[in-house]
């Protein structure tokens, strides 16, 4: 492999790191797995991160090997990206049974992070509809399924630390057709948006919140409502980059409180129902490349949490604490989530998962402080690919599984070639 | 009816995403190159992607007997018969110098080869009355440079070549398309440090479909090189000479 020294950053810009690079082009190129592996870097923290070390950029590995147009059985090398294999297979009438929000998220990373989608109340997470993973630990190749228990569960949602995974095979699920049709309505406050999201039945299922309402509105969004269908695809305009860094005012308080108020009125009053192409329903901001340049020189952080069914007080509590301070951006997400989950630390719980995007300023490290202490109290957990300032003592108590994982992990890497940066600051695989 | 495409370099970091587009409109591949195992990798991704179908030749660009099978198994095709070249090879200026025997294998694999496998197929596009050939050439065809003028002679010959052939097929329909790309970030480009306006493998097959679509004669992608190299061949050679970028 051919190595070269540059600086890269999370999604969220805010976390940096210098080191040697190697980007193999073709499977014979990567012999053993002396580094992580990382993709597109969708994680928004240092999750695919190694400040002064190396790293394996997977993303040309990204081949189809094989797919049963009966079974739904696909099997991808892990650099594919989740939106080519929708571009791929979609008009096929096939579809990857759950999708984050980015289609530039790789299938590796999907793996390493167990993400999950706008489904997964009713599908659980990515992982748990990987039938089979083709890893690599040193220079051994070796193929892992459910039936590997330790090792299969601390490689879902596992950081990718038990090894590079090279391919994986998964169970495709059937799609009515090429497109979606999409219901949206607005909820004018926090009870009407969670009872909304509670009493819906729909495959998929997302409320927008605009998180610089207060007061009577405070809670108020949209609630997106969606199922694959038949029909001809809208046409996309090409999707647009930002050309540089904005400048630190584009997402002030104002600006984003008079764009919420727009986006919220962007549907009627009475609600709508819509067709959109798939990538424009799933991956709504994969349209704008480079968007994360839109906070800044300085990025930005993502704060997600879920917190049990029971607690969603506690977390109407953290969104007035959001909207008061002026911090908030448009991107906020709450969502109601099941109980699945693939590894020892998937993110999911059953409960609400709210997800808010703040400047890198010099507040908000304070504010994600206290909310991340609200989400301990309830008895909820962080997600791992938006986190960038959690403590490892805070992350150890969210997950209870973690000395299995740490076990499972040290025992497949037993010479740490594969920590990262977030492994690191979290003392992930250390005894305590 | 489907339409075939012969690549020729098709293990090229270049050709990656050209190939796959092709695959997932459906086309027929006839995959050239001298890799058979990185071929095979790249022929089941293509299935799996829906070409019409895939077969692998061995071709080498230095050893022209290599192209009569391919040329014979496309005369025994339907549909349309479309060619795209992605050969070509970089040795570093300075180990030229030490060795110039190097020089005739960067001629072949970028120009001679190229010219000789285009010279032989040509009949037969020409008796169909259509089908595409598409030519990847360089920005360093443009103007011979102090960093690589082998090269650059090279893909410079193989775009006056290419220039010539689409005097005489455009005369029975056949499109040819002269493709000049500046940096792109392949294997080839990895660590040669920051290149200016750096494009993509993904990028310079949508700029070549596009361009096929519209039956452009010559094209730069990225497009910025258009204006870069319009300037650069303008600059007075007494002032060239001196200049080393």
């Amino acid at each position: 492999m051919r190595w070269k020294t540059d600086s890269y950053a999370g999604w969220g810009r805010a976390l940096r790191a210098t080191g040697d690079l190697a980007r193999p082009d073709r499977r014979a190129d990567l012999d053993s797995a002396i580094a992580p592996a990382i993709g597109k870097r969708r994680s928004y923290g240092d999750a695919a991160l190694n400040d002064g070390g190396r790293a394996i950029d997977m993303t040309r590995l990204d081949s189809i090997l094989s797919f049963d147009e009966d079974t739904g059985l696909l099997e991808i090398e892990a650099g594919m990206q989740l939106g080519d294999i929708v571009r791929v297979f979609s008009p096929r009438g096939w579809l990857p049974p759950v999708l984050p929000g980015t289609g530039f998220a790789t299938v590796g990373g999907a793996i390493g992070m167990d993400v999950h989608g706008k489904n997964h109340h009713n599908a659980g997470s990515f992982g748990q509809h990987v039938t089979r993973i083709r890893l690599l630990q040193g220079d051994q190749r070796r193929t892992i399924t459910p039936r590997n228990r330790a090792l299969w569960q601390a490689t879902l949602g596992g950081l990718g630390q038990t090894g590079i995974i090279l391919s994986a095979t998964i169970q495709m699920k059937r799609c009515a057709g090429p497109v979606m049709t999409v219901t949206e309505r607005r909820a004018e406050g926090w009870d009407e948006h969670i009872a909304m999201l509670d009493a819906s039945t729909a495959s998929y299922c997302v409320g927008w919140i605009d998180a610089t309402a207060t007061g009577q509105a405070l809670g108020r969004g949209i609630v997106e409502e969606a199922e694959p269908a038949r029909g001809l695809i809208p046409r996309r305009g090409a999707p647009k980059a930002v050309p540089l860094d904005a400048p630190h005012f584009a997402l002030s308080a104002p600006i984003v409180k008079a764009f919420n108020a727009l986006y919220y009125r962007r549907v009627p009053d009475h609600g709508r129902t819509v067709v959109r192409s798939m990538p424009d329903f799933f991956f709504p901001l994969d349209k704008i490349h480079d968007w994360n340049r839109l906070y800044g020189k300085r990025g930005f952080h993502q704060f997600q949490c879920v917190v049990p069914l029971g607690e969603k007080d506690r977390l109407r509590d953290m969104l007035d604490l959001i909207a008061g301070s002026g911090l908030a951006s448009p991107l906020a997400v709450l969502k109601r989530m099941g109980a699945g989950r693939a590894g020892y630390l998937s993110f999911p719980m059953e409960g609400y998962t709210l997800a808010v995007d703040f400047p890198a300023r010099a507040e908000a490290p304070d504010l994600i402080a206290t909310l991340e202490q609200m989400t301990v109290a309830a008895g909820g957990r962080l997600y791992l690919a938006k986190d960038a300032l959690a403590t490892g003592e805070r992350i150890k108590a969210m997950y209870p599984d973690w000395p299995k994982w740490r076990d499972a992990v040290n025992a497949a890497d037993p010479d740490h070639l594969l920590e990262t940066d977030m492994t690191r600051r979290l003392t992930l695989r250390s005894p305590a | 009816m489907t339409d075939t495409w012969i690549i020729l370099g098709a293990t090229s970091g270049m050709a990656r995403a050209f190939i796959r587009d092709m695959a997932e409109e459906g086309h027929g591949l006839i995959l050239c190159g001298r890799k058979q195992e990185v071929m095979e990798e790249i022929a089941n991704d293509c299935r799996a992607r829906g070409a019409g179908f895939v077969d692998l030749m061995p071709i080498d660009m230095r050893d022209p007997d290599s192209f009569a099978p391919i040329v014979e198994k496309a005369s025994g095709l339907s549909g349309m018969t479309n060619v795209a070249v992605f050969t070509g090879t970089m040795p570093p200026q300075d180990q030229i110098d030490a060795n110039p025997a190097l020089i005739d294998g960067t001629i072949a694999d970028s120009f001679t080869g190229p010219a000789r496998f285009l010279t032989l197929i040509a009949p037969q596009l020409e008796q169909r009355g259509g089908g595409s050939i598409v030519g990847i050439t360089s920005v360093a065809g443009d103007r011979g440079r102090l960093g690589n003028y082998v090269y650059g002679a090279a893909k410079g010959g193989f775009a006056t070549y290419l220039s010539g052939l689409r005097n005489k097929l455009g005369r029975a329909g056949v499109h040819v398309m002269t493709v000049k790309p500046g940096p792109v970030d392949t294997p080839m480009t990895w660590d040669l440090g920051k290149q200016p306006f750096m494009t993509t493998p993904e990028a310079v097959s949508a700029d070549i479909r596009r361009g096929l679509k519209r039956r452009r004669n010559v094209i730069y992608t990225a497009k910025i090189w258009a204006l870069i190299m319009l300037v650069i061949r303008m600059i007075p050679e007494p002032i060239f000479k001196k200049m080393s970028f």
